[in-house]
């Protein structure tokens, strides 16, 4: 009966839950949602490969590819707080669901091109 | 007279149990005579996972060997790696990681609660207790970034600052949950049918919760002021604290125990903000751990030890955990002992077990 009183606040509430998928997900800034991988600033120095503690990333040099499985990423913010190039952030949304069969391990190009010594600090060092 | 006497299985699945234990039953007349526990159905051998991670990745494995009191986890692993390399941490980052495990140990107290009120089939008690949980893992959600992994703590302090304006914030929005829990845990401590099922069931002697090694909730339901807090570490010495005890030596006072837990963890939480200090939160580390260190530090379970030893480089040698569950396991048999068969289920519940955490 100590009950009653609760129970009785909860007709005249809203309900507590949301109807995700219909209405987003709540997510805050803090929030750590999923790796987001900006191939244009990336140079393939592969410190997030050493450093990931689920061994999520692959950086291949000569492929010039940059990989994340995202079943093994646990999206703890390390590559983001090691990246000096800002290649990699986090964003506030969770990432998708899916089996591994529909969402493998997703691959991008690194399109970084590395920018050619000023013509100036060229002169200088002859 | 052993010609009446049966064995019941118990577990690994039961609905009850979250998480695998096996109990063998041994029973006579509805009534228990002795129960053999069995464990090792979710052994994961984290430890030995650690001359193959570097000590400061290793914090986000000692943060999964549980899900519940993550926290603890990873800050008691941090401690004991600092402790190793004597580093000492910013004076914020002590009052942070104290803030967000008192935050840690209301949700898994919350967690516990609407469990217990599951297993008794009071469904709409266990939602609320849920409910009230969900606004505290917002609360670390937006202060850490994630709602039961935190991943905050790093060797040398804390990755995440908050700012003073958030934490007042968190501050007010704390006396709203206080009064929800206040209303929530009155029906805990005075409804009829849970007295009826916890008053003088799973009775743990003062002596033998002593003798057996028993920690946590469970030791201070049998009327022991034990808890690690006592020993002044992260900012508690700061704080000031006074363990709560229960003398009923049964479920009803372990359950006591932890509600009166969540009233003081708010106020901790509330004392903490108040004197929240400024300053960095991180500082930087150089060096590798030499040596070997005990990391003590109390879980919402009871006490957890981190045993760790270094030899110079970035790998350390040895990593051994000693988790509460554990602990209380020959506590749980004792209480077993001469109970009725239909009150197993609530007795085992009242130690409340992480067999996830027990066997890493």
């Amino acid at each position: 009966m100590k009950m009653l009183k609760t129970i009785l606040k909860q007709f005249a509430h809203k309900p507590v839950t949301t109807t995700f998928p219909a209405e987003p997900a709540r997510h805050y800034d803090a929030t750590r949602g999923h790796v987001v991988f900006d191939p244009s600033k990336c140079t393939s120095c592969t410190i997030c490969m050493k450093r990931c503690p689920s061994q999520a990333i692959v950086v291949d040099r000569t492929a010039k590819t940059w990989t994340i499985d995202r079943f093994r990423c646990v999206i703890c913010n390390q590559c983001v707080e090691l990246c000096k190039f800002g290649a990699v952030s986090l964003a506030t949304e969770y990432s998708v669901c899916g089996t591994p069969a529909e969402r493998d391990a997703e691959t991008f190009a690194i399109t970084y091109v590395k920018p050619e010594r000023p013509k100036k600090d060229a002169e200088d060092r002859e | 007279m052993t010609g009446r006497r049966t064995v019941v299985p118990f577990g690994p699945q039961h609905p009850v149990l979250p998480e695998p234990i096996h109990l063998d039953l041994v029973i006579e007349d509805e009534h228990v005579v002795e129960a053999v526990p069995s464990i090792g159905y979710v052994h994961r051998g984290l430890e030995s996972l650690v001359d193959r991670r570097e000590y400061a990745d290793f914090v986000y494995l000692a943060e999964r060997i549980c899900g519940i009191c993550s926290f603890t986890h990873s800050s008691t692993f941090c401690q004991g790696v600092e402790g190793l390399m004597s580093i000492e941490i910013p004076e914020r980052a002590n009052y942070l990681r104290t803030m967000w495990g008192e935050y840690s140990r209301i949700h898994s107290h919350l967690l516990w609660l609407g469990l217990f009120a599951d297993s008794l089939g009071f469904e709409s008690l266990f939602y609320n207790a849920w409910k009230i949980r969900e606004s505290i893992l917002n609360e670390l959600e937006a202060t850490t970034g994630g709602r039961v992994i935190q991943g905050v703590c790093k060797v040398g302090g804390v990755r995440r600052d908050v700012t003073n304006e958030f934490l007042s914030g968190m501050d007010k929005r704390l006396e709203g949950i206080e009064s929800d829990i206040q209303e929530m845990v009155n029906v805990f401590l005075n409804d009829y049918t849970l007295k009826k099922r916890l008053v003088g069931k799973g009775i743990l002697k003062p002596d033998d919760a002593y003798n057996l090694g028993a920690v946590g909730p469970v030791a201070r339901g049998s009327g022991l002021c034990m808890d690690v807090r006592t020993s002044e570490y992260l900012a508690y010495q700061d704080i000031g604290f006074k363990p709560v005890t229960a003398d009923g030596c049964d479920g009803y006072a372990r359950c006591e125990v932890r509600c009166k837990e969540l009233f003081q963890s708010v106020d901790i939480i509330h004392k903490v903000i108040a004197a929240m200090p400024d300053g960095d939160v991180a500082v930087s580390v150089k060096g590798n751990p030499d040596g070997e260190y005990f990391s003590r530090s109390e879980q919402p379970r009871g006490e957890v030890i981190h045993y760790l030893r270094g030899n110079g480089t970035k790998y350390l040698t040895q990593f051994r955990v000693r988790t509460p569950t554990l602990t209380n396991v020959p506590s749980l048999i004792a209480m077993l002992a001469g109970t009725e068969l239909a009150d197993v289920p609530q007795i085992v519940l009242t130690i409340d077990p992480c067999i996830g955490c027990m066997e890493r």
